[in-house]
């Protein structure tokens, strides 16, 4: 077919360059309306014949077509179930695109929703509908009279039927001139006001527009320099550009990261923060050097003010005036002048209703301590202050203290278990939606039979005595191993993984889905389907299963000889706990082909640790954390940490060895586009913190290499305190970066070291959990010959920006599994005081941060409550690292006794409470209580071991 | 802040085409007097000017004449001022000569080369106006310059680009869709018998999908012929509507 359209041109001008670009105008753009006769009857009708009409003032069906400012500032209106046929514009939707991402993805979420009845209308390309811009005329202009003509074509399109089109805009101009076309149209405001039973639409209506009168004005922000400003300020160096990250202990302070350097600068003080919320790309200006300070260690939290709250606000600008801070101390410090992009999303947290019973405008109070208090405006407050809320920020106005939001939703009552994890779940932005339809459709149907076919594709290891061996309770087996003599007197040892990519082929739903998951997090939903992951391709006992098979052969001395790649049918003999198999293993009775197997794995094992301990492998130490469920109530009854046995530490080693094997193969074969991972070494300057604490107690680290730690770890010992050498490591863990996935293309080769563990790394053991396997399977699977490649999976941008995505949802997944952990732990304390041994980790200006070796458990010990008598008066020694009260001295590394409990003064923020026991001090310490006995139910031992 | 969108989720291009759609076509034959034939071909906004001179006696050293066939002698020029930016060389860099050399191969392959022993055929084409398909567009002006020249053909020579945006081949790539780094592919067939007789490929294009992208881009070539094949009756009506009118 050849267009044969009229043709206009649209010249462009940037810089010097004249760019002329064809546009074609067509004939063929369809309404999408069931209701209209003239279009093609084949053309997509998403808009319905008759649209129920719910407005007041508004007497006919009609359907809506917003502009621009419309849909970014009240998409949460729009995105209200009440709110169906709406019709969006091709340049609405380019404006929208080009204003906010987010926003963007909302409004096509909600296009290619069936329910909403959206339809997008491509005028730019229509005959009628394109306009061309009138010398003069601004390109805001020019989109308002194109979507007043388009509007206006609908009109008339649609005049032989009842339906009429509403423009929606808040643009009083824009308004008037639409009224004088001939056409209709209202603010949101008004149009929603009208709407019959839809109040709850109007507290989801955004603040921003509405112009409320603000608060008595005694907080006057600066005014945020305009971007062109901003733009040359940056180019002559003049401002910074960096991403602005609030501080989690004190609402004053904040860090700027530069971006392109690095460099932090740190902000302080109301007016110098001027508006920015945590992770807004912001411009700053560096202050002259005697205004330098450096954050206050004094843990400020914001709701400690409550009321007096904007007074101190004000005190505390007034001090910054004064500057007693040393100047050794000082670190460059910076004032925020502009916003370059706003990076607000939803924030879940709790109402703080008004003094005021009748007030509808509240304060809002974040789950996230890095984000401000918001203002909202509700006539729900009294049934809203008892249930976790998300709210968004519309804007923040300069002579406001607070931003200001809207209510979008309820999450539930604050403190039930389910709402807390919904919060936990959406704070750390882990997808945990049900899978849907689409996605599900692509999985097996059952019953599922492995076929002939199957068998001759696949190795038959059915014969092998393979066992797996997992902590109790697991249900998604991804692992199974064996190891038996051969003939010539080496050993074949092999590591059978569950082969997850031959039921999720690339590109589908399902495959989109987990790719989007990327992996699984602590005690919630999985990556994948459960009929996947705890059934077909759990490698569980006595059923077949297919597997993704690595076989060595190696010596006694655990020299391998060869190395081979197959995907197989396997028969697991034993699903065993790592207790099972040790006990296996200890028993000399039992010589059966699967202890037998056992028992060389485990010696191999040990040889192959050795080996890499000598190359200087590192060990780190984390503490890890069990809790025992109770299987009714689902609370936690009890908390283990977790036993350390040889069995874990032989399953550890060979998933190392597949996994580096897997790393090697995959790179050889696509030296492009294997996907790794890599754990970069830290900067010297992040162990800072580990060498003063060795120092304390007379160790030197040397942090010179990743061997030089290793070796100075494990000489740093001192035999009448042994765990002090694990809490060195955990401090040494603290000092880690954060292991990345990438693909090999687009890093240089000196890069690819995974730090302490191996030259190269990847991740092949665990495809049930996590999306990276998979595609480390589907890149294994081309190299053997066994699957066919698929464009993307060659494609090294594309797999750079899939592990730019998994990294992304598995530090998110890592944090909101510290964030459960921590919800455990209240709601296991939430019944108890005990007395525990501790250990101070940190020494901080006002308070000691415990370690609880029994649960793995991290507290804060403060140290100037407001409440304290004068004589308890702790001083703090900066140099030496120590807190001293009297004749007590807490040094790090300290033995102390802690008695644990819940503080519940926030109902948002439970807190583990330490209170001090031993060492004593009059009027600080506190009695030791006995321990109470608690009844054991029986216990439903779930698997939630957190690294 | 957001790249270019090439293919909206409606299925029009940046340009307003769909994926399968040609830019507007427009050409004249016989625009010269002095060259033996010449034509002029607008696709969309690039434009290009062609000359046939021959067939003739071998020019410069003898040497070069072959014994069984013609010799193709193809000069590919871009004008100074056809690109954004003013070229410094209208001729003589890389590309150009490697456009030269590609133009000499395709045109060999559909002149019946047999029937002019020892002499010689000059095409020379200038594109005028640069905005993608710069190949594509000479071969087809030159096609129409050599059938203005009444030099026998098998039969016409078309060419025609595609591309592979978000899963979906997209038809006669203009400059921006070319410069977006996706896969290009060119391909030029005698359009009747869909013989291949000039296939080329830019950036990495998946195996599974070149089918898919080639099998368009051959559609393309049709679509350009079926066009092509208007303007020449076109033009042959009217000329010889003006050689009747000139006998009477
Ligand atoms: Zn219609």
């Amino acid at each position: 077919m050849l267009t044969s359209k009229t043709f206009v041109k649209k010249t462009k001008r940037g810089g010097v360059m004249k760019i002329v670009r064809e546009h074609y105008l067509r004939d063929d753009i369809t309404c999408g309306s069931a209701n209209c006769k003239v279009c093609d009857i084949n053309s997509p009708k998403p808009l319905q014949k008759e649209p129920q009409n719910r407005s007041n003032s508004i007497n006919s069906c009609h359907y809506l077509m917003p502009d621009t400012n419309v849909i970014l500032h009240q998409i949460d209106v729009l995105d209200d179930p009440a709110i169906q046929n709406v019709i969006v514009l091709q340049t609405v939707l380019e404006e929208v695109r080009h204003r906010s991402i987010p926003g963007y993805k909302r409004l096509k979420d909600m296009l290619s929703n069936a329910d909403k009845h959206f339809y997008t209308f491509s005028n730019e390309f229509n005959r009628d509908t394109y306009v061309e811009r009138k010398p003069g005329e601004s390109s805001n202009d020019r989109n308002d009279r194109a979507i007043r003509e388009a509007c206006g074509w609908y009109v008339k399109h649609l005049e032989q039927s009842d339906v009429k089109v509403v423009l929606l805009t808040n643009d009083a101009e824009n308004r008037k001139k639409a009224v004088d076309e001939g056409l209709t149209a209202f603010t949101i405001q008004n149009y929603v006001k009208e709407l019959k039973g839809c109040s709850q639409l109007l507290d989801r209506l955004a603040m921003a527009d509405t112009n409320v009168p603000l608060t008595n004005s005694r907080i006057q922000f600066p005014e945020h320099l305009p971007l062109s400003v901003i733009q040359k300020g940056i180019k002559t160096g003049r401002y910074l550009q960096g991403s602005f990250l609030a501080s989690r202990d004190n609402y004053l302070e904040a860090t700027v990261s530069v971006h392109n350097q690095e460099k932090m600068v740190f902000v302080h003080g109301l007016s110098h923060l001027n508006r920015a919320i945590h992770d807004d790309i912001v411009a700053i200006e560096i202050l002259p050097e005697e205004q330098w300070r450096c954050p206050s260690s004094i843990i400020l939290l914001q709701e400690e003010q409550k009321d007096k709250e904007e007074e101190e606000d004000i005190e505390n600008e007034n001090q910054t005036s004064k500057n007693n801070i040393p100047v050794e101390l000082r670190q460059p410090t910076g004032k925020i002048v502009g916003i370059i992009k706003r990076n607000w999303r939803q924030y879940c947290g709790i109402l703080q209703r008004s003094a005021l019973k009748e007030s509808t405008r509240h304060l809002f109070l974040p789950a996230e301590k890095r984000i401000p208090k918001i203002r909202i405006e509700t006539r729900q407050a009294e049934e809203l202050s008892k249930q976790r809320l998300v709210v968004v920020i519309d804007a923040w106005p300069r002579g406001s203290r607070y931003p200001q939001g809207h209510f979008v939703r309820k999450l539930g009552e604050i403190g039930d278990k389910d709402t807390e994890n919904e919060v936990l779940l959406l704070e750390h932005d882990v997808p945990h939606s049900k899978f849907s339809e689409a996605v599900l459709s692509f999985l097996p149907k059952m019953p599922w039979t492995i076929t002939e076919e199957d068998y001759k594709r696949r190795l038959d290891l059915r014969d092998l005595p393979i066992c797996s061996v997992d902590p109790p309770g697991c249900t998604d087996i991804d692992d199974a191993l064996h190891c038996r003599d051969l003939d010539n007197g080496n050993l074949e040892v092999g590591v059978h993984i569950a082969d997850v990519s031959h039921f999720i082929r690339p590109g589908n739903a399902l495959d989109k889905e987990a790719a989007e998951r990327g992996t699984t997090v602590y005690l919630i939903d999985q990556v994948f389907p459960e009929l996947l992951s705890s059934n077909l391709c759990s490698l569980r006992s006595n059923v077949e299963r297919f597997a993704f098979s690595v076989i060595w052969e190696m010596t006694h001395d655990a020299e391998i000889i060869n190395t081979k790649f197959t995907k197989s049918v396997i028969n697991s003999k034993a699903s065993l706990t790592y207790a099972e198999a040790q006990m296996r293993i200890d028993d000399t009775k039992q010589n059966d082909p699967i202890t037998v197997g056992l028992r060389g794995l485990n010696r191999l094992a040990k040889i192959l640790k050795q080996k890499r301990i000598d190359n200087g492998a590192l060990l780190l130490a984390s503490t890890e954390v069990r809790f025992n469920i109770d299987s009714e109530t689902h609370d936690p009854i009890d908390v283990v940490t977790k036993v350390a046995r040889d069995t874990n530490s032989m399953v550890e080693e060979f998933m190392l060895l597949a996994n580096i094997a897997t790393a090697q193969k995959t790179l050889q074969e696509f030296p492009n586009c294997a996907m790794l991972r890599r754990h970069p070494s830290p900067p010297s300057g992040n162990f800072e913190t580990l060498l003063k604490a060795a120092m304390s107690k007379g160790f030197t680290i040397d942090v010179s290499c990743g061997k030089a730690l290793a070796d100075s770890l494990n000489a740093a010992t001192l035999p009448e305190d042994p765990y002090f050498n694990t809490m060195l490591r955990i401090i040494a863990t603290r000092c880690m970066m954060q292991a990345v996935y990438f693909c090999s293309g687009t890093t240089s080769e000196a890069e690819y070291l995974h730090y302490g563990l191996a030259p190269i790394y990847t991740h092949f053991t665990s495809p049930i959990r996590r999306y990276s396997d998979i595609i480390v399977h589907r890149l294994l699977a081309v190299c053997i010959g066994a699957d066919a490649s698929y464009p993307d999976l060659l494609e090294k941008h594309k797999t750079q920006s899939l592990s730019n995505n998994l990294n992304y949802r598995h530090k998110m997944a890592q944090y909101a599994g510290r964030a459960s952990v921590n919800l455990h732990t209240h709601l296991f304390f939430k019944e108890r005081v005990e007395d525990e041994e501790g250990y101070v980790l940190f020494v901080k200006k006002n308070a000691l941060q415990i370690l609880i070796p029994k649960y793995g458990l991290e507290g804060t010990l403060f140290l100037n409550a407001k409440d304290l008598p004068s004589h308890v008066n702790f001083v703090y020694q900066e140099e030496s690292n120590t807190q001293t009260c009297g004749e007590v001295v807490f040094h790090v590394f300290d033995r102390v006794i802690v008695q644990l409990s819940i503080d519940r003064s926030n109902v948002q923020h439970l807190k583990l409470s330490l209170k001090l026991v031993h060492p004593e001090i009059t009027d600080f310490s506190v009695a030791a209580v006995t321990k109470s006995e608690n009844q054991e139910p029986p216990v439903k031992k779930a698997k939630m071991s957190v690294k | 802040m957001a790249g270019l969108e090439l293919l909206s989720d409606q299925g029009f291009r940046i340009d307003g085409r769909r994926p399968h759609e040609l830019r507007k076509i427009q050409c004249r034959l016989g625009i010269f007097k002095q060259a033996d034939g010449s034509a002029y071909i607008e696709q969309g906004n690039t434009k290009v000017l062609a000359a046939v001179y021959g067939p003739h006696e071998i020019r410069g050293s003898r040497g070069k004449a072959l014994h069984d066939k013609v010799l193709v002698n193809c000069q590919y020029s871009m004008a100074t001022f056809s690109t954004g930016e003013r070229k410094r060389r209208p001729r003589g860099d890389r590309k150009s000569q490697e456009m030269t050399m590609h133009l000499k191969q395709t045109f060999d392959a559909a002149i019946q080369t047999a029937l002019y022993p020892r002499s010689q055929i000059d095409i020379f084409v200038e594109v005028l106006q640069s905005d993608g398909g710069n190949y594509c567009a000479s071969v087809n002006a030159a096609t129409l310059a050599v059938i203005d020249a009444g030099i026998p053909m098998k039969d016409y020579v078309c060419a025609c680009s595609a591309s592979f945006v978000s899963d979906t081949p997209i038809v006669d790539i203009s400059y921006l869709e070319e410069s977006s780094g996706g896969p290009e592919l060119i391909v030029a067939t005698l359009p009747k018998s869909e013989q291949i007789v000039f296939l080329e490929q830019n950036s990495r294009l998946h195996e599974d999908n070149l089918s898919k992208v080639l099998d368009l881009a051959v559609k393309g070539t049709k679509d350009v012929h079926h066009v092509l094949d208007q303007a020449v009756r076109e033009h042959v009506s009217q000329v010889s509507a003006f050689e009747n009118t000139d006998q009477s």
